[in-house]
């Protein structure tokens, strides 16, 4: 046991004089954070418009203003003529046109019916129809709102409710996203190298003819970086909760409970690593190539898994973030019991164990 | 002839040993006995063979057949307990370089489990004689080469080994630096302790007592240097070498 507590406060050593760990372990981690939670957003929030106001009269001057309140859109220019619309989309300042038709309260009022435009950049897509979603149900609201004593002859409302994030805030995709992705850093990929090194460096050779056994070697190596990945999760959960308003609904120990689980998968798999590659910088190229890439991709952090097709959903199923993140997000989320998350904790253990056994058979192989 | 005498003093004895990889036998048959205080040479090209020997000395390889004893316990069975017993230094001089001198002397008494107050002695007293203490807060980086060489020695043989393992320990070293490093190894089998030293030097195998010489995983050759010279009618452990490898081939 007092082997081992030197052995771990040497490791501690490691990581606190090197500058370039320090940065990996502590500086990137929380700039991931608020860079996912900041800048890659779906939510629409002052995309710049122009408006082309042909009528100009009391109802187009409404549904403009409704617009402009709303928080999603911010005004570019009021254009004068249709010409000017092919032009602004080229400068690209204008991610939207919408064009109100000719005597369009007139015609409202005596057909019951006038035509507004609503032009969209699609050399973004998913901006496009966003921003053409969000204006059609502001002019719809409108239309409802004003002429509410006209009766149509059928009507569905439906009554849209989004549960667990009703306002619809990205960050609380990203914030689970971001610490899959993180953890998956620190415990993987760092163990990997710090391993890689005692190899290259041949002080590997000395503590095998030491007599610490090799698994009191690896817990050695592991456990600074166990601790480390700890606090960074709980940096994440209380800087998601401070900065973003991502709560916690369940409970802390089992959403801790998770946590650990996975970063003792993420460690399972920096073991693994290490055996296989022969340099530190081919552990972090096997890393990030094998790991961060498909963590980021195929995991559902930011693409849905849904809308994968069927072989990448397939794929899916091995990454361990996937699992990590489904649970995460019931816990913080929906603030679930272990009732609910038990499929995704079982498969989690069970990928731990697999990735120890080879990691122990190839140990042992290259040792002989 | 192994008389009583000589096998009390016996603090390695190997006996037909063998190691295969699969089809391939890295060693074969090999027989020697290392005496205690002796500082005994393992002599060979890359591939002849050493490194798998000195991995099943130090407990690291467990031999395929044959009879292995070292520091009075068996090869195959008792591999945990040898590593209590042996020290080791790779030709790398394996030390933490981000960590100061008095960290590394820290690491490794407290691995091979040296009570603090022991430690404490033993470390001013390692490094009065590595004239280190003025360095000792140190990092082992910033050390010159035959510093780290000599630091790296003495961390190996810190536990008080019956046999210490070195694993051509003087790579990269200039002949100065190396003739003061075999002042410390000198002193170290004079105090007891049976030396092991696997070199490509030719110079270095001169400094041991008796040299073995490896070839295709078999040991050619087993004598004192002046012995193998006046054998092979050499004036050196070069000619000596030269000799043996044409007339193996």
């Amino acid at each position: 046991m007092k082997q081992l507590s030197g052995f771990i406060r040497k490791e501690f050593r490691h990581i606190f004089r090197d500058p370039r760990t320090m940065i990996i372990l502590f500086g990137i981690p929380i700039v991931q954070l608020l860079l996912f939670g900041y800048v890659i957003t779906t939510e629409i929030k002052d995309a710049r418009i122009a408006i082309l106001d042909k009528s100009n009269d009391e109802v187009t001057r409404e549904i403009t203003h409704k617009l402009l309140s709303s928080g999603y859109f911010k005004l570019d220019a009021m254009l004068d003529n249709e010409g000017q619309i092919d032009n602004i989309f080229r400068q690209g300042n204008v991610k939207e046109v919408v064009v109100f038709q000719d005597d369009f309260g007139k015609k409202l009022e005596r057909d019951g019916q006038a035509d507004v435009q609503v032009i969209a950049d699609a050399s973004d897509p998913n901006t496009a129809q966003l921003l053409s979603n969000y204006t059609n149900a502001i002019v719809q609201d409108y239309l409802q709102k004003k002429f509410i004593n006209y009766k149509m002859p059928l009507e569905i409302k439906p009554q849209v409710r989004m549960l667990f994030n009703e306002s619809l805030v990205g960050a609380f995709m990203y914030v689970p996203g971001t610490m899959a992705l993180i953890l998956i850093i620190i415990s993987a990929m760092m163990t990997s190298i710090t391993i890689v090194r005692e190899k290259e460096m041949g002080t590997m050779e000395i503590l095998l003819v030491s007599p610490l056994k090799s698994h009191h070697i690896i817990i050695g190596k592991v456990t600074p970086y166990l601790i480390l990945s700890v606090i960074n999760a709980i940096t994440i959960v209380i800087l998601g909760n401070l900065v973003f308003g991502v709560p916690v609904r369940g409970s802390l120990i089992l959403l801790m409970f998770v946590v650990i689980l996975y970063i003792m998968l993420a460690l399972s798999l920096g073991i693994l690593i290490s055996t296989i590659a022969a340099s530190q910088f081919s552990a972090m190229f096997v890393s990030i190539m094998a790991l961060m890439l498909p963590t980021m991709l195929l995991s559902g952090f930011i693409y849905p898994i849904t809308n994968m097709p069927v072989v990448l959903q397939v794929l899916s199923n091995i990454m361990p973030a996937r699992w990590f993140i489904e649970a995460v997000k019931a816990v913080m989320l929906k603030g679930v019991g272990i009732g609910y998350i038990w499929k995704q904790l079982l498969i989690m253990t069970g990928m731990t164990v697999i990735f120890l056994g080879i990691s122990v058979r190839k140990f042992k192989l290259r040792l002989e | 002839m192994i008389t009583d005498m000589e096998n009390e003093n016996t603090v390695i004895r190997v006996r037909d040993l063998v190691k295969k990889f699969g089809q391939f036998v890295a060693d074969d048959h090999l027989s020697f006995d290392v005496y205690k205080g002796e500082i005994f040479g393992f002599l060979g090209a890359n591939g002849a063979g050493k490194t798998t020997a000195i991995r099943m000395l130090c407990g690291l390889l467990e031999p395929t057949s044959g009879e292995l004893t070292v520091a009075g316990l068996d090869g195959f069975k008792q591999r945990e307990a040898i590593k209590r017993r042996i020290g080791y230094m790779s030709q790398k001089f394996s030390l933490y370089e981000d960590l100061t001198v008095n960290e590394n002397i820290r690491l490794f008494a407290g691995i091979y489990g040296i009570p603090t107050r022991v430690r404490k002695e033993k470390t001013e007293e390692l490094l009065e004689k590595l004239e280190l203490t003025s360095a000792r807060k140190k990092l082992v980086r910033d050390l010159p080469l035959g510093w780290k060489q000599k630091l790296a020695f003495s961390l190996a043989i810190i536990h008080d080994p019956s046999i210490v393992f070195l694993d051509e320990p003087s790579g990269g070293v200039d002949p100065v630096t190396r003739r003061r490093f075999w002042d410390l190894i000198y002193e170290a089998a004079h105090e007891g302790i049976t030396v092991f030293v696997t070199t490509h030097y030719m110079d270095e195998a001169e400094y041991c007592d008796r040299v073995a010489i490896m070839s295709a995983g078999k040991i050619v050759a087993l004598d004192t240097p002046d012995a193998l010279k006046k054998e092979w009618d050499a004036t050196s452990m070069d000619g000596v070498f030269l000799k043996l490898a044409r007339s193996n081939e």
